[in-house]
């Protein structure tokens, strides 16, 4: 049968069983959207702006697992896409992002809303493709499917000139699909893995260093499990809350820049480190020569590049976690014995006792660290977190108790200020049974406002939760700390009126001063059942603490901030 | 650590904006290429790119698995034997005393590609360092013009 290339790529995303697409139309890909209109297979939710589309997707693929699918037009639809690829390449998200193209004939012209796309998302993306003909067009979105999920997962962005969007060839979309160039590899080394748990009976201070390798590998259950066997404790980095759960007692904390006292202080003190997909980024490992400097490294990763990038690795195990941790579990219950450990764990529970996370609450205002606790209390489990980027984010990945993986949906590589609204979009749109809190700053929520409409229109009612300090809160401590307090372009003094602003809208606002009016605006704001926004008045100069400043060292944190 | 000169042989899927994911690769991540040669291999849908880069140990292992990352690499082959050859024409104008040319030429598997009215275009094909020695050595010619290919590897 011979379909359109526009027909191509509705029946290619129900071969995938795409459920939902975000996306913004415009010239280029008028024809998809025309095929848009008639298919019944899956829901399509208009933003409004292309980067917010793409983070929606973003945030749909962390929230389940599954790809997120966009649709962009060209040029600037394209351009500002570039952002939403971005942060899901430095963070391993597995997304088809679909952009219109001009005509094959007018490339290279300088056309109208012509821009070399492929160009463009080469460096932040896993892979992509330009189409040339129709007759391609099945296989290159198989591949790109494939190629977002497998292996480490990545956003693939596919450009489709629009004449090849109207073009007819005959469409036979692939069962199965085997790469000339691209394998994977699953299954770790036996051999490696033998070693590595002989290097961990050979160890006194052991510490898992889990990262968001254990999210994206599904392997939570198995990390879980390996840990009680081992009875060995455990730090997880930003990317990694939720896969020990917080009610588990060799859980640490979180690591690095803003980790906990004991976190970093096992990691200094380990003389040996199992590192579950993390990459060893320099948020988490400060000054690269004192990171762990007693400790041999076992380093399990998907990703062969990965491996050793940064820091010399004993134990390399190329391979996906969830496999590798299920051969190490049977190994680990022969030879391990966790009560040899005991005496380490008990120095790092009183290195907890001495430096636990803590914050100095206040009857006069607000302190942001109160509110995502309460959150936390009251929502617990029942809640998705999402997060914008700067203080906010530390304080949630500080003080909200997650308990399982994909509970969390923040941008780590790339910190992109403007994902946590459009992310929380596609979190709730695929948990639609959870509630969705995006915890946001006064200065990151403005960056993509506009999808209030796309939340109110679509009916997904996601709660936004603002710890407004009038700052850009995180620069501003930075400025305090390392900048003689010069206020450079940090006041955000002059603000919009959210309460309105979110009801000029159609959502639900709510302004809040005291605990008393933030739990019965909590409650209003959920049974409300639209989108709502919580503007919370916090402590202008609260700062996230403990801190390793940039470049210094984990075991030399900064625990308070005095004057 | 010591900068170390690597030649690797990669193979490719030939398709479209294959090069321009590797020299994005290298300019990317700061790496350096000295010289870079492509063409298709006969019979197949695959391409060679010959890269002659330089770095300390980590730098070039890094530089090995990155190329391995790219969806289109087919192989990367960094390490054995390899027979190295570099390509260059010198241009030389016939009012040149051409005394020990021909020797020259002997010694560096050259011979003279072409010439024209008023010039000669001599032709060697040879190890880089080698070549290296023969641009110098031919300077005393008072050459026009000198183009140097890339290197071309093959692994024994």
């Amino acid at each position: 049968m011979e379909l359109s290339g526009s027909q191509m790529v509705i029946e290619a995303l129900r071969k995938e069983n795409v459920s939902v697409v975000f996306g913004y139309p415009g010239g280029a890909i008028m024809n998809v959207y025309d095929e848009v209109y008639k298919q019944n297979y899956f829901k399509h939710i208009l933003t409004r702006h292309e980067q917010a589309a793409i983070h929606a997707a973003d945030g749909y693929a962390r929230a389940s697992g599954e790809v997120g699918v966009a649709f962009v037009t060209s040029g600037p639809g394209f351009t500002n896409a570039v952002t939403g690829l971005a942060t899901a390449y430095m963070d391993s998200i597995p997304m088809v992002v679909i952009s219109g193209q001009v005509p094959i004939s007018m490339i290279g012209t300088d056309a109208f809303q012509e821009i070399d796309a492929v160009g463009i998302s080469r460096p932040c993306v896993k892979h992509n493709y330009l189409v040339k003909d129709a007759k391609d067009l099945a296989r290159i979105l198989k591949e790109a499917f494939y190629i977002a999920r497998s292996g480490r997962p990545g956003p693939v962005h596919v450009d489709i000139p629009k004449d090849v969007t109207a073009q007819m060839a005959k469409f036979e979309y692939p069962d199965e699909i085997k790469m000339q160039t691209y394998k994977p590899t699953y299954k770790g080394n036996p051999r490696q893995i033998k070693k590595a748990i002989e290097a961990i009976v050979a160890s006194k201070r052991p510490v898992l260093y889990i990262g968001g390798g254990a999210i994206n590998s599904n392997a939570a259950n198995e990390v879980r499990e390996f840990a009680q066997i081992c009875g060995i404790p455990a730090v997880e980095t930003l990317m990694a809350r939720g896969v020990m759960g917080d009610e588990n007692p060799l859980l640490l904390g979180m690591l690095g820049m803003h980790g906990c006292y004991s976190a970093n202080m096992a990691m200094s003190e380990a003389d040996l480190m199992i590192a579950f997909g993390p990459r060893f980024d320099d948020r988490v490992t400060g000054k690269l020569s004192e990171f762990a400097k007693h400790a041999k490294i076992i380093h399990v990763d998907i990703d062969p590049s990965s491996i050793g990038k940064i820091v010399p690795i004993d134990y390399p195990i190329v391979g996906d976690l969830k496999n590798v941790v299920e051969a190490m579990i049977p190994l680990a219950n022969e030879s391990v014995n966790a009560d040899k450990y005991k005496p380490w764990r008990d120095l790092l529970k009183r290195y907890d006792e001495i430096h636990p996370l803590k914050y100095e609450d206040s009857n006069e205002v607000l302190k942001p660290q109160w509110a995502i606790e309460r959150v936390g209390e009251l929502l617990g489990d029942k809640a998705i977190v999402c997060t914008d980027v700067g203080q906010h984010q530390m304080w949630a990945a500080q003080f909200y108790p997650f308990t399982y993986p994909r509970q969390w949906v923040t941008s780590g590589g790339l910190g992109t200020m403007g994902f946590g609204l459009p992310a929380a979009l596609g979190a709730k749109v695929a948990m639609p049974e959870k509630t969705v809190i995006n915890f946001t700053g006064d200065g990151s929520i403005l960056m993509n406002i506009q999808e209030l409409m796309t939340a109110v229109e679509s009916k997904i009612p996601v709660v936004n939760i603002i710890l407004n300090n009038h700052f850009l809160g995180m620069v501003r401590q930075w400025q305090t700390f390392f900048y003689d307090k010069r206020y450079s372009s940090t006041d955000l003094s002059m603000q919009p009126d959210f309460v309105k602003l979110v009801e000029s809208f159609g959502g639900r606002g709510f302004r809040v001063t005291t605990k008393e009016e933030f739990d019965k605006a909590l409650e209003e704001a959920i049974a409300s059942n639209t989108v709502c926004m919580i503007d919370v008045q916090i402590d202008r100069f609260e700062n996230v603490l403990p801190m390793v400043p940039a470049g210094g060292t984990l075991y030399n944190m900064m625990l308070e901030y005095k004057e | 650590m010591e900068h170390i000169r690597r030649v690797l042989s990669v193979i490719v899927l030939n398709e479209d904006g294959v090069l321009s994911r590797i020299s994005g690769l290298f300019a990317g991540r700061g790496y350096n290429i000295d010289s870079l040669t492509v063409a298709p291999i006969p019979k197949t849908n695959l391409s060679r790119l010959t890269i002659v880069t330089s770095g300390n140990t980590h730098v070039l292992e890094q530089i090995v698995k990155q190329l391995h990352k790219l969806i289109p690499t087919y192989k990367v082959i960094e390490s054995g034997e390899f027979v190295e050859k570099e390509l260059a024409l010198v241009k030389i104008p016939l009012s040149e005393d051409f005394n020990g040319l021909d020797a020259m030429l002997k010694a560096y598997n050259g011979t003279i590609a072409s010439s024209g009215e008023d010039f000669i275009v001599v032709m060697v094909a040879d190890d880089y360092n080698r070549i290296d020695n023969f641009l110098k050595a031919v300077k005393k010619y008072n050459p026009i013009d000198m183009v140097r290919s890339g290197s071309v590897a093959m692994d024994v």
